[in-house]
């Protein structure tokens, strides 16, 4: 992973990979998306809201994985001072802050006509909302302690917030394991998946499209970061020079 | 011993505490954070008339009838270890329906009838098109078999 520690050699893999994965990303979701509005037949009980999945389902692997991506980078940071991971970090927040709330919001939308109700105090609710919570608050505790960061990168402390929002994740996986709760349980499981097959194709192609569109993020907002720190660094030694 | 190291095993001893605290407190939330209570909870724990919860479970099939007002419905909610009658005067969700999933808000009458305030649908982790409505699903296995066969 120290191949990668010097900024000129990830920005030669990172430029390139940027446009990959932006392009592929929103071929594959808007393919997906449109089989899953106009190619898959409707849910026997739930009808059409059912195409709100195809949504729903990558917004909250996103939101689960974006913190997974910053406890990682959290882990890096704080043990191997690796230089990139503090910027990785802070480039994930934004869009996995964002793809929580659509979770929340998609999930919003689909509860009220299939339970009857916009918003439950539910296990798997309030598990999420708390994650939605987190990013917001590593956002801010970022941008608070930015002085004692380097690089354009999150500080220890924000970092150390990070590894330890990462209790979360496994109850929100579990929550409606442990829990009685409104959310059913999990449908796609290592033992195979409850949803029919002529159902859960496009979710593929749309999970993948998201998690493309994700990672191109990420690489364009870290790339901003060294940007900057390098216009930061000329501007100092031309006002020293 | 190089101060890597020393980091990461610190780090690692803070995850593994900071895990387990969590571990604890969830554990410890086991029936308070519980979204509803299913009748065989209320069975064995025992829930005053009165007392406003969530009751949550499947509507057993053939159950449901109309009061003779018209408004009025009540159905038997089951968990398979248990079950309860109840009652609601209301709208009922779409999903609603005999042998799907149910929460329902509102308290013990001193009969031991549920009279529920609100319904909310519980849908279960299955989706497929209408063209296998009627099949059964394997839980383990996660085949759809012909109800009939």
């Amino acid at each position: 992973m120290h191949r990668f520690a010097n900024p000129a050699r990830f920005l030669k893999i990172a430029r390139p990979l940027t446009g990959w994965f932006f392009w592929l990303g929103l071929v594959l979701l808007l393919a997906g998306a449109g089989c899953g509005l106009f190619l898959t037949p409707a849910d026997y009980l739930q009808g059409q809201t059912v195409r709100i999945l195809y949504i729903h389902v990558p917004a909250a692997w996103l939101g689960m994985g974006g913190w997974t991506g910053i406890a990682i980078a959290a882990l890096m940071q704080l043990v191997w001072r690796h230089p990139l991971a503090a910027v990785a970090g802070r480039a994930i927040a934004g869009p996995g802050a964002l793809f929580t709330a659509i979770c929340l919001a998609t999930g919003s939308i689909w509860g009220r006509p299939t339970w009857g109700t916009w918003w439950e105090w539910d296990g798997r609710m309030t598990s999420m909302l708390v994650l939605l919570f987190l990013y917001l608050g590593y956002i801010a505790l970022a941008n608070a302690s930015a002085r004692q960061a380097e690089q354009g990168g999150v500080s220890s402390v924000t970092a150390i917030f990070g590894l330890v929002g990462a209790v979360n994740i496994p109850i929100i996986n579990r929550s409606v394991v442990w829990w009685n709760s409104l959310h059913q349980g999990p449908s796609i499981t290592l033992r195979g998946s409850s949803i029919d097959g002529s159902l859960l194709w496009p979710l593929g192609l749309t999970l993948l499209g998201f998690s493309l569109w994700f990672g191109a993020i990420v690489l364009m907002r870290m790339r901003t970061i060294l940007a900057r720190n390098k216009v930061e660094a000329r501007m100092r030694r031309l006002t020293r020079g | 011993m190089k101060a890597k190291h020393q980091r990461l095993i610190l780090a690692l001893a803070a995850l593994v505490a900071i895990v387990g605290a969590g571990l604890l407190a969830v554990s410890a939330l086991k029936d308070e954070a519980a979204y509803f209570y299913a009748p065989n909870d209320v069975k064995t724990k025992g829930v005053e008339p009165g007392k406003a919860i969530r009751l949550g479970g499947m509507v057993v099939k053939g159950s449901l009838h109309r009061a003779a007002d018209g408004v009025t419905i009540g159905f038997d909610v089951t968990d398979g270890k248990a079950t309860v009658p109840a009652t609601f005067s209301g709208i009922a969700p779409d999903l609603f329906k005999e042998g799907s999933g149910v929460v329902a808000e509102g308290a013990f009458d001193t009969k031991g009838t549920f009279v529920a305030t609100n319904l909310l649908a519980k849908h279960d982790e299955r989706y497929m098109p209408r063209e296998l409505e009627g099949m059964t699903y394997n839980e383990t296995t996660h085949e759809m078999k012909k109800a009939d066969q």
